[in-house]
């Protein structure tokens, strides 16, 4: 697999581990109470496995086998996969991270504007790959 | 297809049923006068979702479709892999069974199973990651 894709599964299994703990921790304090704070964990426990496991896992593997160009660059326009990466992981731990910062209205509608751009930069990348294999483009 | 990646979306399915007659039994409360105490499988709805189908579909496939670990051990430990599949299935099982029948805030057995279910899916996260890890490879 490309090394793009490489880091995002990687990436994406540190979210699903870290986001698995959270849910862990939510689900144990349910059963038999550990400490009130737990439950600030959902949000994190939410987007770390929505959008930076399930998500992510799916970018990666798009990235990796959706057809290819017949010319270079074969994937796409590597600098904005790129982009889509680090915006989608950052804007991950910004939304996942907020409610335990100051200012968390405004971490947390940073982090939704950078899941945003990854999205729409990996679809601009992802969208003109979605085509019959052997095609020629 | 590998027997693991079989067991995987055989139960991922299975999960998708469970996880809509949920859903139904949910939708169904208030037009049957249904006690509000089915409220609470509000979570197990969505964790038979996420957990039961997606997650279990996403580790099916991955198991199956991921670069080889080796020519010996393509899939690492098929040991590790089917223990993850047993613990996440368990662990669920337990959730489904226990989290409708526990009050919160009580002590009551069905939590000592919550919180055991909570420690399954834990463990059946780190398995999946360990035998996953070494298989995310550059070519």
């Amino acid at each position: 697999m490309p090394r793009l894709s490489a880091y995002a599964a990687h990436a994406a299994l540190i979210h699903l581990l870290t986001g698995f703990t959270f849910g862990g921790l939510m689900l144990a304090d349910k059963g038999i109470p550990i400490h009130p704070s737990l439950v600030r964990l959902l949000p994190a426990h939410i987007d770390l496995l929505l959008f930076g496991w399930t998500a992510q896992l799916a970018m990666a593997v798009a990235y990796w086998i959706l057809p290819r160009h017949s010319q270079a660059p074969k994937r796409g326009n590597e600098r904005i996969a790129q982009i889509s990466f680090i915006a989608l992981n950052l804007g991950v731990l910004l939304v996942g991270f907020s409610p335990w910062a100051g200012l968390a209205e405004v971490l947390h509608f940073a982090g939704r504007t950078m899941q945003f751009l990854g999205i729409a930069a990996f679809i601009y990348i992802a969208l003109p790959r979605v085509k019959p294999s052997g095609s020629t483009g | 297809m590998p027997r693991l990646t079989r067991w995987y979306l055989r139960s991922a399915l299975l999960y998708l049923v469970l996880a809509l007659l949920v859903a139904l039994l949910l939708a169904a409360r208030p037009l049957a006068m249904l006690p509000p105490a089915l409220l609470r499988l509000q979570p197990t709805f969505f964790h038979l979702f996420m957990v039961g189908w997606v997650t279990q579909l996403i580790f099916g496939v991955v198991y199956w479709m991921f670069p080889k670990y080796s020519r010996e051990q393509p899939h690492r430990s098929e040991t590790l892999a089917w223990s993850t599949f047993i613990l996440l299935n368990l662990g669920l099982l337990l959730r489904v069974i226990a989290e409708p029948l526990h009050s919160p805030g009580e002590t009551s057995p069905w939590g000592f199973l919550l919180a055991l279910s909570a420690l399954l899916q834990w463990f059946a996260g780190v398995g999946f990651v360990i035998n996953t890890w070494s298989r995310v490879k550059v070519r």
